[in-house]
């Protein structure tokens, strides 16, 4: 399959060598498998979720990687991963905080919990904590408006809040990240 | 009969019994766990883990857990129900560490329930049996006075209604199953026995044979199962269960969404069975036009119309689409039925791609659904290991697949025709109709696209048949329709009720009316196509056409409360701001529209608003509405238009007076301390994020006007309501 369009290019075998290197094993693996169905280019989506769950988000180099490796052309890489509000192109950090601004969330005062939320990381959406642990986002519905307002962290849904809980909230989420590094620093100094 | 189809059923069934005796579930005390997302979020995990610590410290064998989906009681979970034999299912709310030690000590080992953390403190003491009286809203019997009359005749036999309770519930469904023949229908709990009863002679049987003699009275008893009986039997004692009329969500809060042993227990895969065993796909379709179903997804179009659409297409290569984007703000109906019931909805599925001989399915769901994909996604694996899914289905030599395509948060791609450009790997953008779908979809080919409740629906319709859909609803649309009831409501949560049903009853009977005693003031329906319903209105039926006629729609069933605390321009507003940051862009009218309208109302809520914008906002919304693509730009000016007809003071108000009636709009309110309530506790100094608020101990508190952003802290941390909003 890969022969037609670049045979023309003799160093193909090196460019997709180096492709290969940016994409995870089970990304390549889903990519060789779709490549020989019917439809491939159906599977361009569930690709960006793939590599965007495995890096955090989309970098040009991911997009390119997936552009050649499942032939389609860039152009419309970028278009599908910029048209879809779930796909990030930037990095962001360890815990992704969602704040929901749904009818739900909005009628029981979700704006509070998100100007809590500016004030604690002292950072607006779309931005990442300096010391990268928490990114602040805002959604539409999480769907589980019964317990509005409602924040996701992760996969995890907390509601209903209110603005003084957060503090408390945000504190369990650093402690665990303490925990998760602390082993990774131990092993790092022997 | 010995058709394929039907003997692979039977071999299943009989597995399945001899797994479900073999686990014997009826001798032990459950535990039953809701695990869906918002139970987690409440959290029903830890809870769970807790009981496994407590069962196995006690050693016990005869203490099972059982996971189950979410009943939709979202403001009261997470929900543990507690099943001893021969007992009521005991359910208690709100859950935690410490609750789950003293139910195991008190009530699981020493046989004494936690009274008072049952769900809705229904009652002092556990009765031994219940008796629940049909009594459907739209039912011409008159089926309360019966129910009085056995209330009477127990007390003139000194039986405390503490032992022997009695309470009303909606339409369970039998009479319709059995011809019609008017009666009242009796559940009792916990035997599970249905009565048909026709007057006070019926009662006394009862009351001698059951209450008093313990004996279930045979000659009274209706031998047809009703579709939600399992789910009554469990919850029919909470009045915000009874009163609905369970049919998509019959078996939410009953089977493990992760069990298809379970599911096949609850009469799973028969209605697959049946058809199968037919082999017409004409039967089906006839058997959901006459039910009257119409689909969930909003449009209300005839979903039998839609399959023989389809069916009639020369091309062969056909494909059927389960619509789970659910995309509105303020719902979660799709939500909870995927991850509650999930082969319920893949038996729909398969029925859909027999009727209209498509080769292969898709679920869409948005990825914001992590939980709904894992547990479709394994309903899916089970059913093909199974064969229920892939080449040859239940031998009857049928062929079909389902896979699952995740959405990835674009609000237009819940329309049709931009959910199969984003099922084919492209920007979701709508296109032109026609060609519809049903012509020329996915890949070129006929393809039905239904929402997800329109396919919970499908194989309790092939099981009861059309007629018996179609009387529970109304003479233009059969059956229920479950709504999402959230926003300022007592109980939040998941409510079906038969179409029909006024939205009173949906909101304050079952609903339980506006939490802290505020007074209604609209409710919401259809997210942001739909529009607001006046509290003057809720005697009106809830259906596609009254609905519209109000300005509002059906939509896919989210219902948000607002109470006097809300502002209409503001929430108006909201709707827009969604509608004009989803819209795809694809067309000037819905793209450019949206964003005039909504500056329109940034304005009036900032006070700068002047009498011409009424007329501007009229003619953009009426423009928007005429010549979108889309729906999302047709309906998007609805909100505005339905605000504007119902609560046109509250916009002169704003505009006019610069005052907003709800003290909602922050350009337009102020807040002062009262000088003769403040004790000077220096609280809402301390909490105010810019410190404009000055004073010492003791002393009155002055707030600096030009200084102070309005964030309402100091309004919501005084403790002796010495702060005004103004
Ligand atoms: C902007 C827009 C968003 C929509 N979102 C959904 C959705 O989230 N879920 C859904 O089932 N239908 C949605 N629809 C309706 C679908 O286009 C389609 O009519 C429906 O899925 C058909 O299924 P039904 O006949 O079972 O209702 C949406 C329509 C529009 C215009
Ligand atoms: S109406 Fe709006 S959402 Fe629909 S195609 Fe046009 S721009 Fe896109
Ligand atoms: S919180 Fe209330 S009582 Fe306390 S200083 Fe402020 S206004 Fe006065």
């Amino acid at each position: 399959m890969s022969d037609h369009c670049h045979g023309s290019t003799d160093n193909w075998p090196e460019l997709e060598r180096g492709y290969r290197a940016m994409l995870p094993e089970d990304v390549l693996a889903f990519i060789d498998a779709s490549r020989g169905r019917e439809h491939s280019e159906s599977m361009l989506i569930a690709t960006l979720h793939m590599v965007q769950g495995h890096f955090g988000h989309l970098g040009p180099g991911h997009l390119e990687a997936i552009a050649q490796l499942m032939q389609i052309p860039l152009a419309k890489v970028t278009g599908v991963a910029t048209f879809y509000h779930y796909f990030r192109l930037q990095p962001r950090g360890k815990y992704l905080i969602n704040v929901c601004l749904g009818t739900a969330c909005y009628v029981k005062g979700a704006e509070k919990i998100a100007q809590k939320l500016r004030d604690e990381l002292g950072i607006h959406f779309g931005e990442t904590s300096k010391d990268g642990i928490f990114s602040l986002e805002s959604t539409r519905c999480v769907g589980t408006c019964g317990l509005a307002p409602v924040v996701m962290i992760g996969d995890e849904v907390h509601g209903p809040l209110t603005p003084s809980q957060i503090p408390t909230l945000l504190e369990g989420y650093l402690a665990r990240a303490a925990e998760d590094l602390a082993p990774a620093a131990a092993s790092d100094s022997r | 009969m010995s058709l394929p189809a039907l003997d692979f059923y039977r071999s299943m069934t009989d597995r399945v019994s001899k797994t479900l005796a073999e686990r014997d579930m009826e001798n032990k005390i459950l535990i039953q766990v809701g695990s869906a997302t918002c139970e987690h979020a409440a959290g029903s995990q830890v809870v769970a883990e807790e009981f496994v610590r407590h069962i196995r410290a006690s050693g016990r064998k005869d203490i099972v857990i059982h996971r189950t989906g979410c009943t939709g009681r979202c403001s009261r979970e997470p929900i543990v129900g507690v099943q001893v034999p021969g007992q009521i299912l005991v359910k208690y709310e709100r859950v935690n560490r410490d609750l789950v030690h003293r139910i195991f000590t008190e009530h699981i080992q020493g046989s004494a329930p936690v009274m008072k953390h049952v769900l809705d403190h229904t009652t002092a003491v556990l009765p031994e049996r219940e008796f629940l009286f049909c009594e459907g809203s739209r039912c011409q019997r008159s089926g309360s006075n019966l129910r009085e009359t056995f209330m009477a005749m127990l007390e003139a036999r000194g039986i405390e209604p503490n032992r022997v309770h009695v309470a009303a519930a909606s339409c369970f469904g039998v009479c319709s199953l059995s011809g019609g023949a008017p009666a009242t229908y009796v559940l009792a709990r916990p035997e599970k026995v249905i009565y048909r009863v026709n007057g006070e002679a019926d009662l006394a049987a009862i009351l001698d044979g059951h209450v008093l003699g313990g004996q279930v009275v045979e000659a009274l008893r209706v031998q047809e199962e009703p579709i939600a009986l399992e789910f009554l039997e469990r919850y029919g004692d909470v009045a915000f269960f009874n009163r609905q009329s369970r049919i998509a969500l019959r078996n939410a809060g009953v089977v493990d969404p992760e069990s298809i042993d379970e599911y096949v227990g609850l009469d799973g895969f028969k209605a697959l069975a049946t058809v199968l065993g037919r082999l017409e796909p004409d039967w089906v379709i006839n058997e959901l036009t006459k039910a009257r179903l119409r689909g969930r997804g909003g449009g209300g179009f005839l979903t039998g119309t839609k399959w023989g659409l389809a069916r009639k297409q020369p091309d062969t290569t056909r494909f059927i689409i389960c619509n789970g984007d659910e995309g509105d703000p303020g719902a979660f109906m799709d939500r909870s039925m995927l991850e509650s019931d999930p082969f319920n909805i893949v038996e729909g599925m398969i029925i859909g791609g027999f009727s209209i001989s498509a080769q292969k399915g898709f679920f869409y769901i948005r990825a914001e659904y992590p939980l709904a994909i894992r547990r479709i996604q394994h309903a899916i694996d089970t059913c093909r290991a199974q064969g229920l899914l892939g080449p040859n289905i239940m031998g009857s030599g049928f062929d079909f697949d389902l896979e699952i395509r995740l959405g990835a948060g674009a609000f237009v791609c819940g329309e049709e025709t931009a959910l199969i450009r984003s099922i084919e790997g492209e920007r979701g953008q709508p296109k032109v109709r026609p060609p519809y779908p049903t012509d020329r979809g996915l890949w070129g080919h006929p393809t039905v696209i239904n929402n997800v409740e329109t396919f919970a629906n499908v194989s309790a319709i092939v099981r009861y048949g059309g007629d018996w859909y179609s009387r529970i609803g109304t003479e233009k649309s059969g059956g229920t329709k479950v709504f999402a009831l959230a926003g300022k409501v007592r109980h939040t949560g998941l409510v079906e009720v038969p179409l029909g049903t006024t939205l009173s009853r949906v909101v304050n009977d079952i609903g339980g009316g506006v939490s802290g005693g505020k007074q209604l003031k609209a409710i919401q329906t259809g997210g942001p196509a739909g529009g607001f319903i006046p509290a003057a209105m809720q005697d009106m039926e809830v259906d596609f056409e009254p609905l519209q006629k109000a300005g509002s729609i059906m939509g896919s069933g989210g219902m948000i409360v607002l109470s006097e605390d809300d502002c209409m321009v503001d929430i108006a507003k909201f709707y827009m701001a969604f509608s004009q940051e989803e819209s795809c862009g694809k067309c000037t009218p819905c793209r450019e529209g949206t964003t005039r309208i909504l500056e329109i109302l940034e304005r009036i809520t900032e006070g700068k608003g002047v009498m011409e914008d009424l007329d501007k906002l009229h003619r953009l919304s009426r423009l928007c509405q005429r010549t979108s693509l889309c729906g999302l730009g047709r309906a998007a000016p609805n909100p505005v238009l339905s605000s504007i007809k119902h609560f046109r003071e509250e916009y002169l108000a704003h505009i006019q007076d610069k005052h907003c009636p709800a003290k909602k709009c922050v350009a337009l309110i102020r807040y002062e301390i009262n000088a003769e309530k403040c004790i000077g506790c220096t609280i809402c100094a301390r909490n105010c994020p810019v410190e404009c608020i000055t004073g010492t101990r003791k002393e009155v508190h002055v707030i600096d006007q030009a200084a102070c952003i309005k964030c309402g802290n100091c309004f919501d941390v005084c403790k002796f309501a010495a702060i005004d909003r103004v």
